[in-house]
């Protein structure tokens, strides 16, 4: 479908799912831009967490009492529901629901990166990764003796995807990239990453907590043999994310964590594993927060992926447009007219990021200042931190322009 | 207002952020030290002078960058240093910065108003001995 048959969203319908916009503070009503940090949850989603509670709630997998088969259904069907929502053909067997991206991506690490990888193999970042999935990889290459590499950022925010074909060679065992940067807003072409990697019997890990939410994606479409995502950054709650993995793939390593459910048959000397996914889910699960994200996954496709992309893109141009106009302010990423995610980081020479963020709070709007979760990109893009506004579907541009007034309170008390 | 707007930003933090009173390095200090708030980016070393018994703070010099509160209160410390007894630096706590700062401190930013006061006492902590590290952090002090 081309942009342009896409319908705008109903921004104004879609808010009055939310009752949090309405908060005020001091008298202003609540601006929230800090989306890429954690969205806020819609009503349905609200009320699917409450009706689990009131209606459903029982321990899954184990019980034989109407209730517990409900839930175990219930929270079954979630899986396949997540499956569908990224195109991921094998259904729950494909989809392991974990805590958040990080234990999607440690649980690659641990059950595959520790025991596959050596002195000699390469695992291939980009710098522009979350620490997730930087510190992560740094921290298995150190006890497996294996080594990071990490493919440079161009100046316009971009990869240097010269770099990554020099670096992606037939010591890569693992090309873990980052789909969406939450510090650029930059779209990664993973998959043109993923040809390479294949092309060099690696896997390829896209961390797609910044892109599933705010995006079609589709991991056939992308040949991803890991994506890892999170809940609460897509209108679902804190406590789940999900890793995504190729059936075959996951069916080779070995489980993560150890426990109940994930096992087949125990004796004292040995034990064997359940099937996929469970396996991969030891104890009792994240249960009503994997129900409530498939009601996520309803919300947004009702939504519509192509327009919320659209939308959240639209936002982003315009707040840059606005933020440039007075000529202080930085943009890190790529420039106006690139397509980039809903999210724009900045500084204004002179205030600091954190400075800029208080003040902000004084007019009710909420951004993110910091590091991002990106010290090493920061730390190359020579600045020690920097503050960002993102956007989801409830955003208007009119939250904008109270930004950018509020940013304009700051610069005159700074000037 | 809300707690942790522009309230915190009063006229004398923005005037020791905009011109930081003694700055610099000293030529032969008794002790130097460093600290940061590594996810802030905050950043302070400070040479400090003592007296030849060594019980009273003669000069004080600051360098550092960061946010307006992180380099304000590590000015308006350095002045308040002068002459100070070092067993009152060793005793000073988080309180006496908020009320040196002379306004509320949001529990987010803390962090940045005490980090210049820190660094004095962990510089003068290793000193004397009393205390082993490289460098201050500020991250396992909340």
């Amino acid at each position: 479908m081309g942009q342009t048959d896409i319908e705008p969203l109903d921004v104004e319908a879609i808010r009055e799912e939310y009752p949090i916009l309405q908060r005020e503070f001091g008298g202003e009503q609540l601006v929230y831009l800090d989306n890429a940090a954690t969205t806020q949850t819609p009503d349905r989603v609200v009320d699917t967490i409450a009706h689990y509670y009131r209606h459903t709630n029982a321990n899954v997998h184990r019980g034989l009492h109407q209730l517990s088969q409900e839930a175990s259904i219930a929270y079954e069907e979630a899986h396949d529901r997540v499956a569908e929502f990224i195109g991921a053909s094998g259904g729950r067997e494909e989809i392991v629901f974990t805590k958040n991206t990080t234990e999607s991506e440690n649980l690659v690490a641990y059950a595959w990166g520790l025991n596959e990888l050596g002195p000699g193999d390469e695992v291939v970042l980009t710098e522009m990764e979350h620490h997730a999935s930087l510190v992560t990889w740094q921290q298995i290459c150190k006890k497996t003796g294996a080594t990071c590499r990490y493919i440079e950022v161009e100046e316009d925010g971009t990869l240097d995807m010269d770099h990554a074909r020099e670096l992606i060679g037939d010591d890569t065992a693992m090309v873990s990239v980052v789909h969406v940067s939450n510090t650029l807003g930059t779209v990664n072409p993973v998959s043109e990453l993923a040809d390479i990697a294949h092309d060099h019997d690696a896997y390829i890990f896209v961390d797609g907590a910044q892109s599933v939410p705010n995006r079609p994606v589709d991991v056939e479409a992308i040949d991803a043999d890991f994506l890892a995502f999170s809940g609460h950054k897509m209108a679902g709650p804190t406590g789940i994310g999900v890793l995504y993995g190729k059936k075959h793939i996951l069916e080779e390593m070995e489980p993560y964590l150890y426990g109940g459910m994930m096992i087949n048959k125990v004796t004292f000397e040995d034990s064997t594993w359940h099937e996929l996914p469970w396996k991969f889910e030891a104890g009792t699960p994240v249960i009503c927060q994997g129900i409530a994200l498939a009601e996520a996954c309803d919300y947004l496709d009702d939504i519509g992926m192509d327009a919320i992309r659209r939308h959240e893109n639209e936002l982003a141009q315009y707040a840059i447009e606005q933020l440039e106009g007075e000529g202080d302010i930085d943009i890190l990423g790529p420039p106006a007219g690139v397509e980039r995610g809903g999210l724009v980081s900045f500084n204004l020479n002179s205030v600091h990021a954190h400075d800029l963020s208080s003040i902000l709070n004084d007019s009710a709007v909420a951004i993110r200042a910091g590091d991002h979760c990106t010290q090493p990109l920061h730390d190359k893009l020579g600045v020690p931190a920097s503050a960002r506004a993102s956007f989801y579907v409830y955003n208007t541009k009119e939250e904008v322009d109270k930004l950018v007034e509020a940013i304009d309170d700051a610069r005159q008390l700074f000037a | 207002m809300g707690i942790g707007g522009s309230d915190m930003y009063r006229q004398q933090i923005l005037d020791h952020y905009k011109n930081p009173r003694n700055t610099g390095e000293l030529e032969d200090p008794t002790f130097t030290h460093v600290g940061e708030n590594p996810m802030c980016g905050d950043e302070i070393r400070m040479d400090v002078v003592l007296s030849e018994d060594e019980e009273t703070i003669e000069q004080v010099a600051f360098r550092g960058d960061g946010c307006a509160i992180s380099q304000a209160s590590a000015s308006m410390l350095s002045e308040r240093l002068h002459g100070m007894a070092v067993e009152e630096l060793r005793e000073m706590d988080r309180d006496d910065i908020v009320d040196m700062l002379g306004v509320d401190i949001s529990p987010m930013r803390i962090k940045c108003a005490v980090l210049a006061e820190k660094v004095a006492q962990d510089g003068a902590n290793i000193y004397f001995d009393e205390l082993d590290i490289e460098r201050t952090t500020t991250e396992d002090d909340d």
